[in-house]
């Protein structure tokens, strides 16, 4: 048996070093995927974000205003413009993001106690800018007549907190469990980047997998694992299983080593997850190829659309919860939705392991899936040929 | 007449491929149709409503139930529990019965009657941006409201509700949700998605088609056929084989996507085809000059498919354009999906017209003629080789 194992580890090397093409996708692939998110979401929340500003009063107290918000972390004012229609062309040539209006006269209204509009526009097409920008401009707005209010109360003899106190007496404070700076790229990182490494380990095991039969190698690797089909499939895929779990400690030693992201459980933990999500996956696309009956295209294709689909149904982006009741049943279907739910409750809040029994059980049980369509890939091996 | 004549050649051979080919038409026609369904089913509720929280009221005055009710009230936030302690409400929130906690403290009443800021902390869970985001905006707004009684009762006995306004919030603002009134999910990121996939869907058809010419022929990347030598013939044929198809499915991403789910639509369709025209091309002359990479049929779907999220991500929509590093915001330019997904975005949502989208516009006519003259380069040379000059690939 360990003979046995041995040949056919020796053999997959063999193969992929005439496949330069195939060791570079598994070697350089994952750390492109890497590279890229990290790199694009490097400064975190976005930063500056450009928007415009109509400041028809133009007095100190807008231009105060004005200022403040530009110094605004995540806002950044690029352009000032005569008009709101001047604006909003501006924004559908894509040039900002938001703008604030500030008509004639809201300074001299504002201290004579006429309560002046000013209004603030932001563009939800681009979502995330546009929330991120909505929080900035509301802020600003509070603040812009708080400073007026603030200097009434004083003037009554009020304390500084006392005059807080009046304008504001209820505060609602957040407390995030886990992420605790709302680093939006946290979010995403640790969920796209393992996310679109399982669609590659799903689309790289049906293709390795059909290679065997397009070349009309696997009668070969058959009788080598003692014409045993589990253990042919299982001693193949294990070298990739090897390498797609450094590649996972890789990304968790970048994330939360060097790129400090929280994680509240040791590493292993996380890594151990994500070692038996990739797992998962393997079994997943093993169990489609099986039930094509080795048809290597149409294993990939329904590999790669499963994939794709299992970043939206993970609920890293839109949650689950608010999902049509079909879709939260099938997001049980996806081993990143359950690879999703251990990282939010194990490494962001700290729970227990304890806590996430039922996704690491529903991995486990991706992993006896291939038993389902074993019979057809034992047909498989035996007597099914490529078909161009 | 000969010309005209290699051009049907050409283009018979293609179509008849790829009505013989399930793996073809699976992603130049199912793909397409079925897989913009499929997202707008996924974000179809648009935002999230009656997100189950867990109250703990050490103050348990009528003031604190007053909040309680409240926010059990808004839209967004359902007090589903009522927890005796801190423990307890984070153990409900581990077994996943709520995600996120308010805490009252005990002195809340307290500190009102003596003057001061009383605080009233939200512990949201992370599971979910979105969660976050609904749960501090409703508890937000129903503080706002809160206050406003509140100093109504202390301040400004006697006085007008109008007076007290103006006091205490001496400038008014209001807020505008442009082209996406609801904020919602599919309304931002279907547009986005609906124009990937016909790029990626070309990219693959012809990538497949391509794989497969090269299996049959020897490794030669186009059949060896007389009409076959004509790169212009070739590359005419191929495009009136995929240009007209991917045109239809373009409108009705326009029409029966939008409509079906109903989703903001504030464009002229004429801008919209006008636009059409060079993104198509421009993907259909990339997918053929990529395609000199494909050796295998089955390559292209390892290569091109998991780009997907990637090119997503760069293209501005998903992230801000303005947040993209330099670096990658150049690599983005070599791929029609960067300016076809913010040109779609602005004339389809936010009505914008042609001329608005000029820049984008432009850079896909750029491509269009760049990818063209390599395409034409790459079917040139393939025209002067035979099948056993180029690498073999049907190796065994």
């Amino acid at each position: 048996m360990i003979k046995r194992a041995f040949d056919i580890w020796r053999r997959e090397l063999k193969l992929f070093s005439k496949r330069p093409m195939m060791l570079t996708l598994l070697f350089v692939a994952p750390i492109i995927l890497l590279v890229f998110f990290t790199s694009l979401m490097s400064e975190g929340l976005p930063k500056d974000l450009p928007i415009g500003v109509i400041d028809e009063d133009n007095t100190q107290v807008t231009r105060t205003v004005v200022r403040t918000l530009d110094a605004m972390e995540q806002t950044g004012i690029t352009q000032y413009y005569a008009s709101v229609s001047e604006a909003r062309d501006a924004m559908q040539r894509g040039e900002i993001y938001a703008f604030l209006h500030i008509p004639s006269g809201t300074t001299e209204q504002a201290l004579g106690q006429r309560q002046p509009k000013i209004a603030f526009y932001t563009n939800q097409s681009y979502l995330v800018a546009g929330s991120l920008l909505m929080r900035d401009l509301r802020t600003a707005s509070e603040l812009a007549g708080l400073g007026i209010s603030r200097q009434t109360f004083l003037a009554k003899g009020m304390t500084d907190e006392q005059a807080m106190a009046a304008i504001r007496p209820i505060v609602v404070e957040a407390h995030p469990v886990g992420n605790s700076v709302l680093d939006y790229s946290v979010y995403l990182s640790n969920i796209v980047v393992p996310g679109a490494l399982l669609i590659f380990v799903l689309l790289f095991t049906s293709y390795t997998l059909g290679l065997e039969w397009k070349y009309d190698k696997q009668k070969k690797l058959y009788q080598m694992a003692g014409e045993n089909s589990a253990y042919a499939v299982m001693l193949k895929l294990m070298p990739q299983t090897v390498v797609f779990s450094l590649m996972i400690l890789l990304y968790d030693v970048v994330f939360y080593r060097y790129l400090g992201f929280p994680l509240h459980c040791p590493l292993w933990e996380i890594w151990a997850a994500g070692v038996l999500t990739i797992m998962a996956a393997q079994a997943f696309a093993t169990f489609v190829f099986g039930l094509l009956q080795g048809s290597m295209r149409m294993a990939m294709s329904v590999c790669s659309l499963w994939g794709i689909v299992s970043i939206s149904l993970s609920g890293c982006s839109f949650p689950v919860m608010a999902m049509d009741p079909i879709l939260q049943a099938a997001s049980w279907l996806f081993p990143l939705r359950h690879y999703y739910l251990i990282y939010v409750n194990i490494a962001l809040h700290g729970w227990p392991i304890i806590s996430v029994w039922p996704s690491i059980v529903a991995l486990l049980c991706f992993m006896l899936l291939p038993i389902l369509s074993l019979p057809m890939i034992s047909h498989a091996f035996r007597h099914a040929v490529y078909k161009p | 007449m000969n010309f005209l004549r290699d051009i049907f050649k050409v283009w018979n051979f293609e179509f008849r491929n790829i009505l013989r080919d399930s793996g073809i038409i699976l992603f130049a026609l199912i793909v397409p149709l079925a897989y913009p369904l499929l997202y707008a089913f996924i974000y179809n509720n648009e935002t999230v409503h009656e997100v189950p929280v867990a109250v703990v009221d050490e103050a348990n005055s009528p003031l604190s139930r007053k909040f309680v009710r409240m926010l059990d009230a808004t839209a967004d936030v359902n007090v589903a529990f009522r927890a005796i302690s801190m423990d307890e409400a984070e153990a409900m929130n581990q077994q996943g019965l709520t995600y996120g906690t308010v805490h009252i403290p005990a002195d809340f009443d307290q500190l009102l009657d003596q003057g001061k800021q009383a605080t009233i902390g939200i512990y949201a869970d992370m599971a979910g941006m979105l969660y976050y985001k609904a749960l501090m905006l409703s508890a937000t707004n129903v503080s706002l409201e809160m206050n406003k009684e509140l100093k109504a009762g202390k301040f400004y006995v006697g006085g007008t509700d109008r007076q007290l306004d103006i006091a205490t919030q001496p400038v008014e603002y209001y807020e505008v949700t442009l082209f996406n009134p609801r904020s919602g999910f599919a309304a931002f990121l279907l547009p986005a998605v609906l124009m990937l996939i016909l790029q990626q869907t070309l990219m693959l058809s012809i990538g497949m088609t391509g794989g497969e010419t090269r299996e049959r022929y020897n490794g030669r990347a186009l059949p060896m056929r007389p009409e076959f030598d004509n790169t212009l013939a070739v590359l005419l044929g191929k495009v009136l084989v995929y240009f007209p198809l991917y045109m239809l499915e373009a409108l009705y991403m326009y029409y029966f996507v939008t409509d079906l789910f109903s989703l903001p639509m504030l464009g002229h369709v004429s801008d919209f085809v006008l636009f059409m025209i060079p993104y198509i091309l421009s993907c259909i002359f990339m997918a053929i000059t990529f395609s000199s990479f494909i050796f295998r049929r089955e390559d292209c779907i390892m290569l091109y498919v998991f780009m997907s999220l990637p090119l997503l991500f760069i293209s501005g929509i998903s992230w801000p354009g303005a947040s993209v590093p330099e670096f990658w915001k150049i690599v983005s330019y070599l791929f029609p999906s960067t300016f076809a997904l913010n040109g779609y975005v602005r004339i389809h949502s936010m009505g914008a017209n042609l001329s608005q989208v000029e820049p984008e516009f432009f850079g896909l006519w750029i491509q269009t003629i760049v990818y063209m003259i390599l395409a034409a380069i790459f079917y040139h040379r393939v025209s002067k080789t035979t099948g056993s000059a180029l690498p073999s690939v049907a190796n065994k």
